[in-house]
Protein backbone atom coordinates (compact mmCIF):
# COMPACT_ATOMS: atom_id res chain seq x y z
CA UNK A 1 0.00 0.00 0.00
CA UNK A 2 3.07 2.11 0.96
CA UNK A 3 4.78 1.06 -2.18
CA UNK A 4 1.81 2.36 -4.59
CA UNK A 5 1.55 5.58 -2.90
CA UNK A 6 5.08 6.22 -3.22
CA UNK A 7 5.31 5.37 -6.79
CA UNK A 8 2.91 7.71 -7.27
CA UNK A 9 4.19 10.58 -5.29
CA UNK A 10 7.31 10.54 -7.34
CA UNK A 11 5.75 9.77 -10.63
CA UNK A 12 3.15 13.12 -9.89
CA UNK A 13 6.36 14.84 -8.65
CA UNK A 14 9.07 14.70 -11.77
CA UNK A 15 7.09 16.07 -14.42
CA UNK A 16 5.99 19.09 -12.29
CA UNK A 17 8.26 22.43 -12.06
CA UNK A 18 11.76 22.25 -10.26
CA UNK A 19 11.19 23.32 -6.80
CA UNK A 20 13.25 26.54 -5.17
CA UNK A 21 15.12 23.65 -3.46
CA UNK A 22 15.76 21.72 -6.63
CA UNK A 23 17.07 24.41 -8.46
CA UNK A 24 19.45 25.38 -5.71
CA UNK A 25 20.45 21.57 -5.31
CA UNK A 26 21.25 21.51 -8.83
CA UNK A 27 23.56 24.69 -9.03
CA UNK A 28 25.16 23.04 -5.95
CA UNK A 29 26.09 20.37 -7.85
CA UNK A 30 27.45 21.52 -10.64
CA UNK A 31 29.67 23.79 -9.35
CA UNK A 32 31.30 20.92 -7.08
CA UNK A 33 31.27 18.63 -9.92
CA UNK A 34 33.47 21.65 -12.22
CA UNK A 35 35.29 22.02 -8.74
CA UNK A 36 36.09 17.89 -8.82
CA UNK A 37 36.99 18.21 -12.51
CA UNK A 38 39.34 21.26 -12.16
CA UNK A 39 41.62 19.65 -9.04
CA UNK A 40 41.54 16.12 -11.23
CA UNK A 41 43.00 17.52 -14.05
CA UNK A 42 45.58 19.76 -12.25
CA UNK A 43 46.89 16.50 -10.28
CA UNK A 44 47.27 14.59 -13.60
CA UNK A 45 49.05 16.92 -15.64
CA UNK A 46 50.99 17.97 -12.42
CA UNK A 47 51.94 13.77 -12.25
CA UNK A 48 52.36 13.78 -16.28
CA UNK A 49 54.77 17.04 -16.20
CA UNK A 50 56.58 16.79 -13.04
CA UNK A 51 57.63 13.06 -12.85
CA UNK A 52 60.17 13.01 -16.28
CA UNK A 53 61.69 16.13 -14.72
CA UNK A 54 63.36 13.48 -11.70
CA UNK A 55 66.76 12.51 -12.82
CA UNK A 56 66.18 8.90 -13.12
CA UNK A 57 63.23 9.15 -15.27
CA UNK A 58 64.76 7.74 -17.52
CA UNK A 59 66.76 4.90 -16.25
CA UNK A 60 63.74 3.91 -14.14
CA UNK A 61 61.20 4.18 -17.62
CA UNK A 62 64.08 1.96 -19.48
CA UNK A 63 63.76 -0.85 -16.64
CA UNK A 64 60.27 -0.70 -15.44
CA UNK A 65 58.08 0.24 -18.52
CA UNK A 66 59.39 -1.40 -21.31
CA UNK A 67 57.16 -1.72 -23.97
CA UNK A 68 59.18 -4.44 -25.99
CA UNK A 69 59.87 -6.60 -22.83
CA UNK A 70 56.08 -5.64 -21.57
CA UNK A 71 54.85 -7.53 -25.15
CA UNK A 72 57.00 -10.16 -24.77
CA UNK A 73 56.57 -11.30 -21.34
CA UNK A 74 52.73 -10.85 -21.09
CA UNK A 75 51.77 -13.37 -22.44
CA UNK A 76 53.72 -16.11 -20.13
CA UNK A 77 53.30 -14.31 -17.08
CA UNK A 78 48.77 -14.67 -17.51
CA UNK A 79 49.83 -18.11 -18.34
CA UNK A 80 51.84 -18.63 -14.86
CA UNK A 81 48.68 -16.52 -13.28
CA UNK A 82 46.55 -19.59 -13.80
CA UNK A 83 48.52 -21.81 -11.61
CA UNK A 84 48.12 -18.61 -8.74
CA UNK A 85 43.91 -19.05 -9.74
CA UNK A 86 43.94 -22.64 -9.18
CA UNK A 87 45.57 -22.57 -6.02
CA UNK A 88 43.01 -20.30 -4.82
CA UNK A 89 40.85 -22.41 -6.52
CA UNK A 90 41.18 -25.23 -4.35
CA UNK A 91 42.32 -23.33 -0.99
CA UNK A 92 38.91 -21.46 -1.06
CA UNK A 93 36.50 -23.75 -0.20
CA UNK A 94 39.10 -25.36 2.16
CA UNK A 95 39.32 -21.98 3.98
CA UNK A 96 35.78 -21.75 4.17
CA UNK A 97 35.12 -25.36 5.34
CA UNK A 98 38.11 -25.05 8.23
CA UNK A 99 37.33 -21.41 9.25
CA UNK A 100 33.14 -22.51 10.16
CA UNK A 101 34.54 -26.10 11.98
CA UNK A 102 36.70 -23.74 14.01
CA UNK A 103 34.52 -21.04 14.24
CA UNK A 104 31.49 -23.91 15.92
CA UNK A 105 34.49 -25.56 18.03
CA UNK A 106 34.96 -21.98 20.12
CA UNK A 107 31.30 -21.62 19.92
CA UNK A 108 30.76 -25.23 21.61
CA UNK A 109 29.73 -24.68 25.09
CA UNK A 110 29.13 -28.29 26.43
CA UNK A 111 31.59 -29.40 29.04
CA UNK A 112 32.55 -32.64 27.30
CA UNK A 113 33.74 -30.22 24.11
CA UNK A 114 35.98 -28.38 26.28
CA UNK A 115 39.10 -29.47 24.34
CA UNK A 116 37.34 -28.28 21.18
CA UNK A 117 37.08 -24.99 22.54
CA UNK A 118 40.05 -24.85 23.57
CA UNK A 119 42.02 -26.04 20.24
CA UNK A 120 39.58 -23.44 18.84
CA UNK A 121 41.35 -20.58 20.94
CA UNK A 122 44.83 -22.12 20.42
CA UNK A 123 44.15 -22.55 16.74
CA UNK A 124 42.81 -18.69 16.17
CA UNK A 125 45.78 -17.40 18.43
CA UNK A 126 48.61 -19.05 17.18
CA UNK A 127 47.48 -18.55 13.03
CA UNK A 128 46.41 -15.11 13.50
CA UNK A 129 49.97 -14.30 15.59
CA UNK A 130 52.25 -15.67 12.63
CA UNK A 131 53.63 -13.93 9.25
CA UNK A 132 51.81 -15.93 6.48
CA UNK A 133 55.63 -16.63 4.98
CA UNK A 134 56.83 -18.00 8.18
CA UNK A 135 53.93 -20.78 8.30
CA UNK A 136 54.43 -21.42 4.35
CA UNK A 137 58.61 -22.02 5.23
CA UNK A 138 58.09 -24.01 8.15
CA UNK A 139 55.28 -26.20 7.18
CA UNK A 140 56.26 -26.06 3.50
CA UNK A 141 59.84 -26.96 4.15
CA UNK A 142 59.11 -28.99 7.28
CA UNK A 143 56.49 -31.64 6.38
CA UNK A 144 57.92 -32.78 3.31
CA UNK A 145 61.26 -32.68 5.04
CA UNK A 146 59.86 -35.29 6.66
CA UNK A 147 60.98 -37.84 3.84
CA UNK A 148 57.29 -38.41 2.54
CA UNK A 149 57.33 -40.53 -0.75
CA UNK A 150 55.62 -38.71 -4.28
CA UNK A 151 53.49 -37.33 -4.33
CA UNK A 152 52.91 -36.79 -0.40
CA UNK A 153 56.00 -34.19 -0.44
CA UNK A 154 54.36 -31.79 -3.22
CA UNK A 155 54.93 -28.05 -2.52
CA UNK A 156 51.20 -27.89 -3.85
CA UNK A 157 49.70 -29.65 -0.82
CA UNK A 158 52.08 -28.36 1.88
CA UNK A 159 51.76 -24.64 0.94
CA UNK A 160 47.97 -25.31 0.13
CA UNK A 161 47.99 -26.49 3.71
CA UNK A 162 50.01 -23.40 5.36
CA UNK A 163 47.39 -21.17 3.49
CA UNK A 164 44.18 -22.79 4.87
CA UNK A 165 45.92 -22.71 8.66
CA UNK A 166 46.43 -19.06 8.39
CA UNK A 167 43.76 -17.90 6.38
CA UNK A 168 40.64 -20.25 7.85
CA UNK A 169 42.09 -18.61 11.80
CA UNK A 170 41.03 -15.57 10.30
CA UNK A 171 37.65 -16.33 8.36
CA UNK A 172 36.87 -18.35 11.89
CA UNK A 173 36.93 -15.10 13.91
CA UNK A 174 35.17 -12.89 11.17
CA UNK A 175 32.30 -16.04 11.30
CA UNK A 176 32.62 -15.82 15.13
CA UNK A 177 31.59 -12.23 15.48
CA UNK A 178 28.61 -12.75 13.09
CA UNK A 179 27.47 -15.21 15.05
CA UNK A 180 27.81 -13.16 17.67
CA UNK A 181 26.18 -10.49 15.90
CA UNK A 182 22.98 -12.29 16.27
CA UNK A 183 20.43 -10.85 18.99
CA UNK A 184 19.69 -12.67 21.36
CA UNK A 185 16.44 -12.14 20.98
CA UNK A 186 16.45 -14.84 17.85
CA UNK A 187 18.07 -17.32 19.93
CA UNK A 188 15.45 -16.83 22.37
CA UNK A 189 12.87 -16.97 19.85
CA UNK A 190 14.29 -20.60 18.58
CA UNK A 191 14.38 -21.83 22.47
CA UNK A 192 10.66 -20.69 22.96
CA UNK A 193 9.50 -22.97 20.29
CA UNK A 194 11.41 -26.25 21.54
CA UNK A 195 14.18 -26.00 19.04
CA UNK A 196 17.50 -27.67 20.08
CA UNK A 197 20.50 -25.68 20.61
CA UNK A 198 22.18 -27.49 17.24
CA UNK A 199 19.22 -26.72 15.58
CA UNK A 200 18.78 -23.45 16.39
CA UNK A 201 22.59 -22.51 15.43
CA UNK A 202 22.09 -24.52 12.40
CA UNK A 203 18.78 -23.18 11.08
CA UNK A 204 18.26 -19.87 12.81
CA UNK A 205 21.82 -18.45 13.98
CA UNK A 206 24.34 -19.68 11.42
CA UNK A 207 22.18 -18.84 7.99
CA UNK A 208 22.09 -15.10 9.77
CA UNK A 209 25.35 -14.98 10.70
CA UNK A 210 27.02 -16.34 7.46
CA UNK A 211 25.32 -13.81 5.11
CA UNK A 212 26.17 -10.27 7.72
CA UNK A 213 29.98 -11.29 7.30
CA UNK A 214 29.91 -12.42 3.47
CA UNK A 215 31.68 -8.84 2.74
CA UNK A 216 33.87 -9.05 5.48
CA UNK A 217 35.24 -12.69 4.21
CA UNK A 218 35.57 -11.60 0.86
CA UNK A 219 38.03 -9.06 1.88
CA UNK A 220 39.75 -12.08 3.22
CA UNK A 221 39.66 -14.12 -0.21
CA UNK A 222 41.13 -11.20 -1.90
CA UNK A 223 43.97 -11.27 0.58
CA UNK A 224 43.88 -14.48 -0.24
CA UNK A 225 44.52 -14.28 -3.90
CA UNK A 226 47.73 -12.03 -3.33
CA UNK A 227 48.94 -14.37 -0.76
CA UNK A 228 48.85 -16.95 -2.94
CA UNK A 229 52.00 -15.73 -4.88
CA UNK A 230 54.27 -16.57 -1.54
CA UNK A 231 53.94 -20.14 -2.32
CA UNK A 232 56.49 -19.22 -4.74
CA UNK A 233 59.06 -19.36 -1.70
CA UNK A 234 58.66 -23.10 -1.41
CA UNK A 235 58.89 -23.87 -5.65
CA UNK A 236 55.58 -23.76 -7.57
CA UNK A 237 56.40 -21.46 -10.36
CA UNK A 238 53.07 -18.86 -10.25
CA UNK A 239 53.33 -15.29 -11.20
CA UNK A 240 55.31 -13.80 -8.89
CA UNK A 241 58.07 -16.74 -9.35
CA UNK A 242 57.78 -16.39 -13.36
CA UNK A 243 57.90 -12.49 -13.48
CA UNK A 244 61.37 -13.55 -11.39
CA UNK A 245 62.52 -15.75 -14.13
CA UNK A 246 61.28 -12.81 -16.86
CA UNK A 247 63.46 -10.52 -15.31
CA UNK A 248 66.92 -12.24 -14.90
CA UNK A 249 66.54 -12.95 -18.92
CA UNK A 250 65.45 -9.84 -19.91
CA UNK A 251 67.72 -7.95 -17.40
CA UNK A 252 64.75 -5.78 -16.90
CA UNK A 253 61.97 -4.89 -14.17
CA UNK A 254 58.73 -4.57 -16.39
CA UNK A 255 57.34 -8.20 -15.68
CA UNK A 256 56.90 -7.06 -12.16
CA UNK A 257 54.54 -4.12 -13.79
CA UNK A 258 53.29 -6.79 -15.76
CA UNK A 259 52.18 -8.71 -12.79
CA UNK A 260 51.11 -6.03 -10.77
CA UNK A 261 48.21 -5.39 -13.69
CA UNK A 262 47.90 -8.84 -14.10
CA UNK A 263 47.14 -8.76 -10.12
CA UNK A 264 45.04 -5.72 -9.71
CA UNK A 265 42.56 -7.05 -12.91
CA UNK A 266 41.17 -9.39 -10.61
CA UNK A 267 41.40 -8.01 -7.30
CA UNK A 268 39.96 -4.48 -8.58
CA UNK A 269 36.62 -5.64 -9.58
CA UNK A 270 36.59 -8.41 -6.46
CA UNK A 271 37.10 -5.41 -3.78
CA UNK A 272 34.86 -2.82 -5.97
CA UNK A 273 32.28 -5.94 -5.44
CA UNK A 274 33.09 -6.35 -1.79
CA UNK A 275 32.24 -2.45 -0.93
CA UNK A 276 29.10 -2.98 -2.84
CA UNK A 277 27.87 -5.74 -1.16
CA UNK A 278 29.10 -4.18 2.30
CA UNK A 279 27.15 -0.38 1.17
CA UNK A 280 24.27 -2.39 0.20
CA UNK A 281 24.15 -4.28 4.07
CA UNK A 282 24.94 -1.08 5.71
CA UNK A 283 21.76 0.14 3.79
CA UNK A 284 19.68 -2.49 4.83
CA UNK A 285 20.49 -1.89 8.44
CA UNK A 286 19.66 1.59 8.22
CA UNK B 1 -9.96 -26.20 40.99
CA UNK B 2 -7.84 -27.61 37.85
CA UNK B 3 -5.17 -25.25 37.27
CA UNK B 4 -3.23 -25.66 34.36
CA UNK B 5 -0.35 -23.93 35.88
CA UNK B 6 0.39 -22.53 39.39
CA UNK B 7 3.24 -20.68 40.34
CA UNK B 8 4.57 -21.07 44.14
CA UNK B 9 6.55 -18.32 45.68
CA UNK B 10 8.33 -17.89 42.65
CA UNK B 11 11.88 -15.07 42.90
CA UNK B 12 14.15 -14.85 40.05
CA UNK B 13 17.01 -12.11 40.05
CA UNK B 14 19.56 -10.45 37.69
CA UNK B 15 22.74 -9.64 40.03
CA UNK B 16 21.82 -7.42 42.74
CA UNK B 17 18.33 -6.93 41.59
CA UNK B 18 15.43 -8.74 41.97
CA UNK B 19 12.78 -8.97 39.11
CA UNK B 20 10.42 -11.76 40.85
CA UNK B 21 9.91 -11.47 44.70
CA UNK B 22 8.23 -14.50 45.58
CA UNK B 23 4.85 -14.91 43.14
CA UNK B 24 1.60 -16.94 43.50
CA UNK B 25 -0.24 -17.48 40.58
CA UNK B 26 -2.87 -20.02 39.51
CA UNK B 27 -3.71 -20.02 35.47
CA UNK B 28 -6.83 -22.29 34.92
CA UNK B 29 -7.57 -24.62 31.99
CA UNK B 30 -9.18 -22.46 29.60
CA UNK B 31 -8.86 -19.20 31.65
CA UNK B 32 -7.49 -15.96 30.51
CA UNK B 33 -5.26 -13.89 33.14
CA UNK B 34 -3.70 -10.81 32.69
CA UNK B 35 -0.79 -9.26 34.32
CA UNK B 36 -0.74 -5.53 34.37
CA UNK B 37 1.57 -2.95 35.93
CA UNK B 38 3.89 0.15 34.71
CA UNK B 39 7.29 -1.09 32.47
CA UNK B 40 9.76 -2.42 34.94
CA UNK B 41 7.47 -4.18 37.25
CA UNK B 42 8.20 -7.81 36.63
CA UNK B 43 5.60 -8.85 33.57
CA UNK B 44 7.77 -10.37 30.99
CA UNK B 45 10.24 -11.70 33.05
CA UNK B 46 7.77 -14.06 35.02
CA UNK B 47 6.16 -14.93 31.53
CA UNK B 48 9.71 -15.81 30.67
CA UNK B 49 10.24 -17.58 33.37
CA UNK B 50 6.91 -19.79 32.98
CA UNK B 51 8.51 -21.59 29.75
CA UNK B 52 11.72 -21.87 31.24
CA UNK B 53 13.81 -19.15 28.74
CA UNK B 54 14.79 -17.95 32.41
CA UNK B 55 15.72 -20.06 34.75
CA UNK B 56 14.03 -19.66 38.18
CA UNK B 57 16.17 -18.80 41.49
CA UNK B 58 13.86 -20.14 43.96
CA UNK B 59 9.79 -21.30 43.76
CA UNK B 60 8.20 -23.90 42.46
CA UNK B 61 6.13 -23.85 38.79
CA UNK B 62 3.92 -27.09 38.43
CA UNK B 63 2.46 -27.58 34.83
CA UNK B 64 -0.41 -30.49 34.75
CA UNK B 65 0.75 -31.49 38.32
CA UNK B 66 4.66 -32.01 37.37
CA UNK B 67 6.97 -29.69 38.81
CA UNK B 68 8.79 -27.52 35.98
CA UNK B 69 10.95 -25.71 37.32
CA UNK B 70 13.00 -28.53 38.95
CA UNK B 71 17.13 -27.66 38.05
CA UNK B 72 18.14 -30.21 35.27
CA UNK B 73 14.86 -30.85 33.68
CA UNK B 74 15.32 -30.66 29.90
CA UNK B 75 13.67 -27.67 29.13
CA UNK B 76 13.36 -28.85 25.37
CA UNK B 77 10.00 -30.47 25.60
CA UNK B 78 7.93 -28.15 27.86
CA UNK B 79 8.72 -25.19 25.83
CA UNK B 80 7.16 -27.22 23.34
CA UNK B 81 4.12 -27.31 25.08
CA UNK B 82 3.95 -23.70 26.17
CA UNK B 83 4.05 -21.06 22.81
CA UNK B 84 5.16 -17.23 23.61
CA UNK B 85 5.03 -14.48 21.31
CA UNK B 86 6.92 -11.57 22.14
CA UNK B 87 7.19 -7.86 21.77
CA UNK B 88 9.43 -7.37 18.84
CA UNK B 89 8.02 -10.69 16.81
CA UNK B 90 11.31 -12.10 16.56
CA UNK B 91 11.01 -13.50 13.39
CA UNK B 92 13.25 -15.82 11.53
CA UNK B 93 14.57 -12.52 8.59
CA UNK B 94 16.11 -15.06 6.35
CA UNK B 95 13.03 -17.29 6.29
CA UNK B 96 9.99 -16.79 4.36
CA UNK B 97 6.54 -16.31 6.58
CA UNK B 98 5.57 -20.27 6.46
CA UNK B 99 9.12 -21.55 6.78
CA UNK B 100 9.14 -19.39 10.33
CA UNK B 101 6.41 -21.22 11.30
CA UNK B 102 7.10 -24.65 9.94
CA UNK B 103 11.02 -24.94 11.31
CA UNK B 104 10.23 -26.07 14.82
CA UNK B 105 7.65 -28.60 14.31
CA UNK B 106 9.52 -30.06 11.51
CA UNK B 107 12.39 -30.27 13.39
CA UNK B 108 10.84 -31.33 16.71
CA UNK B 109 8.03 -33.41 15.50
CA UNK B 110 9.62 -35.14 12.44
CA UNK B 111 7.00 -33.94 10.32
CA UNK B 112 7.80 -32.92 6.65
CA UNK B 113 5.81 -29.88 4.48
CA UNK B 114 3.84 -31.64 3.35
CA UNK B 115 2.78 -32.98 6.84
CA UNK B 116 2.22 -29.48 7.87
CA UNK B 117 0.89 -27.28 4.83
CA UNK B 118 -2.96 -28.24 5.27
CA UNK B 119 -3.14 -27.03 9.23
CA UNK B 120 -0.81 -24.15 8.60
CA UNK B 121 -1.97 -22.99 5.59
CA UNK B 122 -5.54 -23.52 7.13
CA UNK B 123 -3.61 -21.34 10.68
CA UNK B 124 -2.34 -18.80 7.98
CA UNK B 125 -6.19 -17.79 6.27
CA UNK B 126 -7.90 -17.97 9.66
CA UNK B 127 -5.81 -15.08 10.46
CA UNK B 128 -6.06 -13.40 7.71
CA UNK B 129 -2.27 -13.93 5.97
CA UNK B 130 -3.51 -16.47 3.08
CA UNK B 131 -1.73 -14.10 0.25
CA UNK B 132 1.22 -13.66 2.73
CA UNK B 133 2.90 -17.23 3.22
CA UNK B 134 5.48 -16.72 1.29
CA UNK B 135 6.65 -13.03 1.91
CA UNK B 136 9.62 -12.19 3.97
CA UNK B 137 9.09 -10.49 7.52
CA UNK B 138 10.55 -7.70 6.45
CA UNK B 139 7.81 -7.59 3.80
CA UNK B 140 4.99 -7.35 6.35
CA UNK B 141 3.65 -4.85 8.30
CA UNK B 142 4.15 -4.70 12.03
CA UNK B 143 0.83 -6.39 12.24
CA UNK B 144 1.10 -9.03 9.76
CA UNK B 145 4.47 -9.87 11.64
CA UNK B 146 2.89 -10.28 14.42
CA UNK B 147 0.19 -12.42 13.50
CA UNK B 148 2.86 -14.34 12.10
CA UNK B 149 4.69 -15.24 15.11
CA UNK B 150 1.21 -16.01 16.58
CA UNK B 151 0.98 -18.60 13.68
CA UNK B 152 4.20 -19.51 15.06
CA UNK B 153 3.47 -20.64 18.55
CA UNK B 154 0.36 -22.12 17.55
CA UNK B 155 1.62 -24.70 14.79
CA UNK B 156 3.54 -26.69 17.80
CA UNK B 157 -0.29 -27.12 18.76
CA UNK B 158 1.07 -25.85 22.05
CA UNK B 159 -1.55 -26.47 25.72
CA UNK B 160 -0.92 -22.92 26.98
CA UNK B 161 0.30 -19.51 25.47
CA UNK B 162 1.95 -17.04 26.60
CA UNK B 163 2.15 -12.95 25.11
CA UNK B 164 4.65 -10.61 25.94
CA UNK B 165 3.06 -7.20 25.83
CA UNK B 166 2.51 -8.18 22.14
CA UNK B 167 0.71 -4.71 20.85
CA UNK B 168 3.23 -2.45 22.07
CA UNK B 169 5.50 -2.19 19.34
CA UNK B 170 2.72 -1.68 17.06
CA UNK B 171 1.18 1.45 15.35
CA UNK B 172 -2.38 1.86 16.76
CA UNK B 173 -4.47 1.51 13.81
CA UNK B 174 -2.47 -2.02 13.61
CA UNK B 175 -3.16 -3.72 17.65
CA UNK B 176 -6.91 -4.11 16.32
CA UNK B 177 -5.95 -7.13 13.99
CA UNK B 178 -3.60 -8.81 16.50
CA UNK B 179 -6.43 -8.27 19.35
CA UNK B 180 -9.02 -10.15 16.90
CA UNK B 181 -6.39 -12.80 17.08
CA UNK B 182 -6.49 -13.24 20.84
CA UNK B 183 -10.63 -12.77 20.79
CA UNK B 184 -10.27 -15.80 18.37
CA UNK B 185 -8.27 -17.88 20.70
CA UNK B 186 -9.96 -17.17 23.56
CA UNK B 187 -13.20 -18.32 21.97
CA UNK B 188 -11.71 -21.74 20.83
CA UNK B 189 -10.71 -22.06 24.79
CA UNK B 190 -6.92 -21.42 24.73
CA UNK B 191 -5.23 -20.66 28.21
CA UNK B 192 -3.30 -18.06 27.77
CA UNK B 193 -1.49 -15.49 29.99
CA UNK B 194 -0.92 -11.52 29.02
CA UNK B 195 1.52 -9.02 29.89
CA UNK B 196 -0.48 -6.20 28.31
CA UNK B 197 -0.94 -2.38 28.58
CA UNK B 198 -4.42 -2.91 26.61
CA UNK B 199 -6.43 -2.29 29.34
CA UNK B 200 -9.90 -2.00 28.06
CA UNK B 201 -8.90 -5.36 26.37
CA UNK B 202 -7.85 -6.95 29.66
CA UNK B 203 -11.50 -5.61 31.37
CA UNK B 204 -13.44 -7.23 28.52
CA UNK B 205 -11.76 -10.77 27.83
CA UNK B 206 -9.88 -11.35 31.10
CA UNK B 207 -10.75 -13.76 33.87
CA UNK B 208 -8.33 -13.09 35.71
CA UNK B 209 -6.04 -9.99 36.35
CA UNK B 210 -3.38 -9.15 38.13
CA UNK B 211 -1.52 -5.77 39.24
CA UNK B 212 2.51 -6.43 39.10
CA UNK B 213 4.20 -3.82 41.48
CA UNK B 214 7.65 -4.04 42.04
CA UNK B 215 8.23 -7.81 41.24
CA UNK B 216 5.07 -8.83 43.30
CA UNK B 217 1.64 -9.50 42.67
CA UNK B 218 -0.27 -6.80 44.96
CA UNK B 219 -3.67 -7.40 43.83
CA UNK B 220 -5.45 -9.86 41.89
CA UNK B 221 -8.84 -9.84 41.42
CA UNK B 222 -11.69 -11.19 38.60
CA UNK B 223 -11.17 -7.91 35.50
CA UNK B 224 -14.70 -6.43 36.41
CA UNK B 225 -13.68 -6.27 40.24
CA UNK B 226 -9.84 -5.02 39.74
CA UNK B 227 -11.02 -2.24 37.21
CA UNK B 228 -13.77 -1.08 38.65
CA UNK B 229 -12.94 -1.00 42.26
CA UNK B 230 -9.20 -1.92 43.13
CA UNK B 231 -8.49 -2.16 46.91
CA UNK B 232 -4.80 -1.65 47.07
CA UNK B 233 -3.87 2.20 46.47
CA UNK B 234 -0.36 1.68 44.31
CA UNK B 235 -3.43 -0.27 42.11
CA UNK B 236 -5.97 2.71 42.09
CA UNK B 237 -2.80 5.08 41.23
CA UNK B 238 -1.89 2.99 38.29
CA UNK B 239 -5.10 2.82 36.95
CA UNK B 240 -5.61 6.59 37.34
CA UNK B 241 -2.49 6.94 35.16
CA UNK B 242 -3.33 4.54 32.25
CA UNK B 243 -7.33 4.83 32.26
Amino acid sequence: MSDTAQQTGLAGASPAKPTRREIYEASVRRRSNRIALFSTLSVIVAIVLLIPLAPGWEAVQRSFFNGRVFAATFPGLAEAFLLNVMIFAWSAPLIALTGLAIALCRDARAPALFPLRMFGVAYTDIFRGLPVVLVIYIVGFGIPGLGLPRPWNSPYIWGTLALVLVYSAYVAEVIRSGIDSIHQSQRSAAASLGLSDGDTMRFVVLPQAIRNVVPANMNLFIALQKDVALLSFIGPVEIFRQAGVYKSLYANFTPYVGAALIFLALTVPATRYADYLMNKQNKQRS
Amino acid sequence: MNAKLSLRGVRKRFGDLEVCKGIDLDVAEGEMVCLIGSSGSGKSTLLRCMNLLEPIDDGEIWLDGVDIAEPGLDPQPIRQRIGIVFQSYNLFPHMSAVENVMLAPRRTKGLSRADLMPRISQLFEKFGLADRMQHFPDQLSGGQQQRVAIIRALAMEPEMMLFDEITSALDPELVGEVLDVLRELRQQGMTMVLATHEMGFARELADKVCFLDAGMILEQAPAEQLFSAPKEERTKAFLARVL
